[in-house]
């Protein structure tokens, strides 16, 4: 099975270690991963800016690196939804399509394409799950507290599988941290705000991580982890999984 | 200049305390919401008949607008057509003077809000009296409704008191609020006893039978229908269901969604004027056509106004309904008001993370955050958006194009907040201003790549 690894710009400058651990945890689980070396940006930061017009060139690039593979993978639902959703070629559309069906987020790619039964990491701290939108609502990741319909949540079941984690459930379960990309400087005030309230709901629960499948969400409350001096840390689910003792 | 969303709402948070306040209350109505959806099994396909219903309707909309326009005359009602508010207030104006009428009593309806009705009458010297509790609590402190359903969730009971305290004489510092309820009721009492004229908002009308529905908790609406000897019913061309069999979907949805009840109090069915009794109805279009013509945002007119949207929103919650400074706001407002004023109101459609959860809540499946993606691009594309933006897009899609350049770009960035943060860490980086920024590792992930995987 030929596996892309697509990592996204901010993971790729600031977070090499999530990437890192993303290639790992794929090559431990038996997968060929191959990582396309002019891949940039998905062209989220111009399109939910309303400068969808902007990403053309991006998207071509994408589609440049990322064709012909059997699953691109990335460790961002985001991401993913974004390339899945609107990454289009006006001349060739048929590249195009066939990435935005074979790409998926990390959790969803070992859930139900690897159908990981097991994984050898361990991780024995307590670890509150941040459920990211874009992958929850977006992706399908989880089930949601505002539809009625039967509960599942992919992350939660891998994380499941690590040894020694003690997992805690936040009182509002899939409330946004307002990261919303340029949101969280445009709309500063209110961005900070939803931050700190999911920071105070994780710190009731006493937890020495928060973890999530999403870097950006992840990076906002470190942010606000970090100016408030806390001892709680920020992982990133891929470094959990990958984790050994 | 207009004020933005992002400033109205920073002056919000400045008073923490206060938006923990709010953030709780509406929560605690959205939970409520989820109980009661929670104890229907048949919930999710109660929202997929809702949509379908609404999209019928919609796409028929014109025939049904006839069929109800017929019933309703073939009942005796008075039916009016209002191109837009002005209209609408000026149909409004001469019932009023035909009448010689001086005592107006107002149930909430946001169509009125929407065409500033209050403020025109003003105008002429004639006072409304909103008989919703809430709203006649913004209504003595001269200000707008900040939620549609719950107009008043911005205020404590100590702001109330102090209200009431001011306009209706009640005992200073009394919070209790049975006794300000008490007080208000006596008051509004009055007010319908002597009223001439009720004006009451729709919130379904049947195009089969040419009836109408009005939902009030407060059977507000119906103390004024049932005393004036005129009624004057305002509703926007949307509100309109086929047949009314299908009123049971909507009203089950509707309270549910809006405050977790079963449903409202009085849900008050008008079908004829009483023997003496005048009753009008006004449909308005103010922008409904052209929003019905536009594609991507024509099923936001399928909104029966609950608001779950309002209250599932984590930047509403925090932010406030007056920071839409619109009459409608939350999420629905800010996919509805781009197409009344786009120049004005072009900063709504970015109040938002785009979480998706309004879209979820919606009891008629309207896909709200995906309109909001699609009204930014209109929006970018009409040119409403600051110079200084486009500059910084142009620039980011430049170097997300060229991947060599971006690499490059990335390594001095890297290297600048390594050895120069203050260059980042300053007052004029929005970021900075309540969060550290990330470390900045000397290796990419490229980079690392190169070294450990490519020999």
């Amino acid at each position: 099975m030929k596996v892309a690894l697509f990592i996204p710009c901010y993971i790729d400058q600031f977070y090499p270690k999530v990437g890192i651990a993303t290639l790992q945890l794929l090559e431990k689980l038996g997968c060929d991963v191959s990582f396309p070396l002019e891949q940039t940006c998905c062209g989220q930061p111009m399109a939910n800016s309303g400068f969808a017009a902007l990403s053309k060139g991006c998207d071509i690039n994408f589609i440049k690196n990322f064709s012909g593979f059997d699953y691109i993978v990335a460790p961002s639902g985001s991401c993913v939804l974004h390339v899945k959703e609107h990454l289009s070629n006006e001349e060739d559309g048929i590249e195009a399509s066939q990435i935005r069906n074979s790409i998926y987020e990390l959790t969803e790619f070992l859930t139900d394409i690897l159908k990981v039964k097991s994984i050898p990491a361990s991780f024995p701290h307590k670890v509150g799950l941040h459920n990211s939108c874009h992958g929850q609502r977006g992706l399908n990741l989880s089930s949601m507290t505002e539809r009625m319909l039967p509960e599942f949540s992919k992350p939660e079941q891998l994380l499941k599988l690590v040894a020694g984690i003690e997992l805690k459930k936040a009182k509002r379960n899939d409330e946004c941290c307002g990261f919303g990309g340029t949101f969280c400087v445009f709309e500063e005030a209110v961005s900070v705000k939803m931050g700190k309230d999911r920071v105070k709901e994780h710190e009731d629960n006493e937890v020495d991580y928060i973890t999530g499948g999403d870097t950006s969400c992840l990076m906002h409350l470190e942010g606000i982890l970090k100016r408030q001096g806390s001892k709680i840390k920020t992982i990133h689910i891929a470094e959990i999984l990958n984790r050994v003792l | 200049m207009t004020v933005k969303h992002a400033d109205l709402a920073e002056k919000f948070i400045a008073d923490e305390p206060r938006t923990d306040w709010h953030d709780d209350t509406l929560w605690f109505v959205r939970e409520k919401r989820d109980k009661a959806a929670h104890g229907l099994p048949e919930w999710e396909q109660l929202r997929e008949w809702a949509s379908q219903i609404k999209n019928n309707t919609l796409s028929n909309l014109s025939n049904y607008l006839k069929e109800f326009e017929e019933k309703a005359a073939a009942n005796g009602i008075k039916v009016h057509w209002a191109s837009d508010a002005k209209e609408h207030n000026e149909i409004i104006y001469e019932i009023i003077l035909k009448h010689g009428i001086q005592k107006i009593v107002k149930s909430k309806s946001m169509l009125t809000e929407e065409c500033h009705l209050n403020e025109f009458l003003q105008h002429q010297g004639i006072e409304v009296v909103d008989t919703d509790l809430g709203e006649r609590i913004v209504q003595f402190r001269k200000e707008p409704p900040s939620h549609i359903v719950l107009p008043a969730i911005h205020l404590k009971k100590e702001d109330v008191s102090a209200t009431f305290h001011e306009h209706l004489k009640t005992e200073k510092g009394n919070n209790d609020p049975q006794y300000l309820t008490e007080a208000a009721r006596q008051h509004l009492r009055n007010k319908f006893v002597e009223s001439q004229l009720a004006i009451t908002g729709v919130n379904f009308a049947i195009a089969e039978t040419g009836g109408f529905v009005v939902c009030t908790n407060e059977g507000n609406a119906d103390m004024g229908a049932h005393t004036a000897p005129v009624h004057i019913a305002c509703m926007g061309f949307e509100k309109l269901i086929p047949k009314a069999d299908h009123l049971s979907v909507f009203l089950r949805l509707l309270a549910r969604s809006a405050t977790g009840q079963p449903i409202t109090t009085y849900s008050s069915h008008f079908q004829k004027p009483r023997p003496d009794q005048e009753m009008h109805i006004v449909i308005v279009d103010n922008g409904r056509s052209k929003q019905l013509g536009r594609e991507d945002f024509r099923n936001s007119l399928k909104c029966i106004r609950c608001a779950a949207c309002f209250n599932t929103c984590p930047v509403y919650r925090r932010s406030g309904g007056h920071s839409y400074h619109t009459a409608v706001a939350g999420p629905i407002g800010s996919i509805l008001n781009p197409n009344l004023d786009m120049k004005a109101n072009a900063d709504l459609p970015f109040a938002s993370t785009l979480c998706g959860s309004c879209s979820n809540v919606c009891p008629v499946k309207i896909n709200i955050h995906e309109q909001l993606w699609k009204w930014r691009q209109v929006i970018v594309e009409e040119g409403y958006v600051a110079a200084s933006k486009k500059i910084s897009m142009k620039g980011m899609s430049f170097v997300f194009s060229n991947p060599k350049i971006y690499r490059l770009l990335g390594k001095t960035g890297r290297k600048v907040i390594h050895f120069f943060p203050f260059m980042v860490n300053n007052k004029l980086n929005p970021w900075f201003k309540q969060r550290e920024m990330p470390s900045a590792p000397k290796d990419s992930f490229h980079d690392w790549y190169l070294k450990n995987r490519k020999n």
